[in-house]
């Protein structure tokens, strides 16, 4: 669903360039409002949450689907946790449809899909462990990898149940924005992938915006 | 995929709305049969040398360009490999991305059920199901996953709503899971949260352990994609036997 936001960037209380290739790990308030903007098109992001007060609760694609009835996430999804409280809302949405299917790509993930001579290449996976190693006020470990939303990425399910991914639906400028019901650990990472058409083998920076609760 | 007296190790029949878990070997399978028709087997696979190995989702059906699981489907670990792959399955449609009932889910579709009161009839519900067995080796809330659903069909709309399907398990449906690594299987049949049942349904199986043949090189799911393949070499690899590619 589409769904402009009223918000404005120069009022945002924080903003941050993610570079292709780069992690980003930031605490988004209770009724803050977090936008990631696709600053070049059809850029994957890679995007877990956790509870901050408790970060053994964190996104559960499986019941986030299941309790909206839905395998895409737009404007009106409630990103649910682990334990079934609600963590984000999607509130605006200039890009449609995000997925939460595909997951992140890995060394290892690397070589099932495209060859076993790729697992030398940068992949979200590591971008993750680099997060968590250097965040290490967070105290977490790969044990806290699951399962994650690729925001702007379009892979859909086929009605014989085939997935596939399509070329993207983003372009320069659309953005997804959410707002927190309860203080949430955001880690992302900017895919690095050079073997997917999907972002035109062209991975590309995007920003992140955070407006404070009025 | 033969069936005989010979290559069974073990076999039982498991109640419906209950859970457990195993060490299931390389080598050997795991055959699931719907009794009596419209079981749910939820499922989660570690690795028992290094529990941060589990079967993953995501990376099962994109290395596999599918949304549903049935016979020729390999299930891959986050490290690559082929842990398990479907040799037999007579239902053809298995989900793997609706996730497990919780107490909540349980609550509001079958009521409120307490052991004090039900005893062993209690309602269970999955996810504490899936952390009671975790538990039993070191793991918890921060190892589970999306699970497995054997038996349970959500097909999907063009607009991307899940539909529970028609076409649900019939008694005697069957699936086989060669293991291709060693695994802690962790498995419950509490019923599926979109199960659209008035009551809680609570459907038996049988399970048995048989050994099977080692896949050959012209095995039906090593062949089955190229990305296939190269999961069984990332298997053969960790294993350090001879053969495979290159």
């Amino acid at each position: 669903m589409i769904n402009a936001s009223q918000q404005l960037a120069e009022q945002a209380s924080h903003s941050h360039i993610i570079a292709a290739g780069d992690y980003w790990m930031h605490v988004v308030k209770a009724g803050q409002t977090f936008r990631i903007l696709d600053l070049e098109g059809n850029q994957a992001v890679d995007t877990l949450f956790y509870s901050a007060a408790d970060p053994a609760e964190r996104y559960s694609a499986t019941d986030t689907i299941r309790e909206q009835g839905n395998v895409y996430l737009t404007a009106g999804t409630k990103l649910l946790s682990s334990e079934g409280n609600v963590l984000m809302e999607i509130v605006a949405d200039t890009c449609g449809r995000h997925d939460t299917l595909g997951g992140a790509c890995a060394a290892e993930s690397n070589t099932i899909r495209y060859s076993l001579d790729k697992k030398c290449m940068h992949s979200c996976r590591d971008s993750w462990l680099l997060a968590i190693s250097e965040q290490d006020v967070f105290s977490m470990s790969k044990r806290d990898f699951t399962h994650n939303i690729n925001f702007f990425m379009n892979v859909p399910v086929t009605a014989a149940g085939g997935l596939t991914f399509e070329d993207g639906i983003s372009d320069a400028g659309k953005y997804v924005e959410m707002v927190a019901h309860m203080d949430t650990i955001v880690m992302i990472s900017n895919c690095p992938q050079l073997n997917n058409p999907c972002n035109a083998y062209n991975p590309t920076p995007v920003e992140v915006l955070i407006w404070d609760a009025l | 995929m033969h069936l005989t007296d010979e290559n069974l190790i073990y076999s039982e029949t498991f109640p419906g709305g209950a859970h457990w878990s195993m060490r299931m070997r390389a080598g050997n399978a795991l055959r699931l049969v719907d009794t009596e028709g419209g079981a749910n087997v939820a499922m989660l696979m570690l690795n028992p040398e290094n529990p941060l190995e589990k079967y993953n989702m995501p990376d099962t059906l994109k290395g596999q360009h599918t949304f549903k699981l049935s016979q020729g489907n390999t299930l891959f670990s986050d490290m690559g490999r082929a842990m398990c792959s479907i040799v037999e399955d007579s239902f053809g449609w298995h989900d793997t991305a609706t996730g497990t009932c919780n107490r909540r889910v349980v609550e509001a579709k079958w009521g409120h059920s307490r052991y004090q009161d039900a005893r062993n009839d209690y309602l269970r519900n999955g996810r504490d199901s899936f952390l009671i067995e975790l538990g039993k080796y070191g793991l918890g809330k921060r190892d589970l996953a999306a699970n497995l659903n054997w038996f349970t069909r959500i097909e999907v709309d063009d607009d991307g709503n899940l539909v529970w399907g028609d076409d649900q398990s019939k008694p005697g449906d069957a699936i086989t899971l060669r293991f291709e690594m060693d695994a802690i299987v962790i498995m419950h049949t509490c019923p599926h949260p979109l199960n659209p049942a008035k009551a809680y349904p609570r459907k038996p199986i049988r399970y048995e352990i048989r050994e099977l043949p080692a896949p050959a090189m012209d095995d039906e799911c090593r062949l089955a994609r190229p990305e296939s393949e190269r999961a069984f070499e990332n298997t053969r690899l960790y294993h350090q036997v001879k053969g495979g590619q290159s």
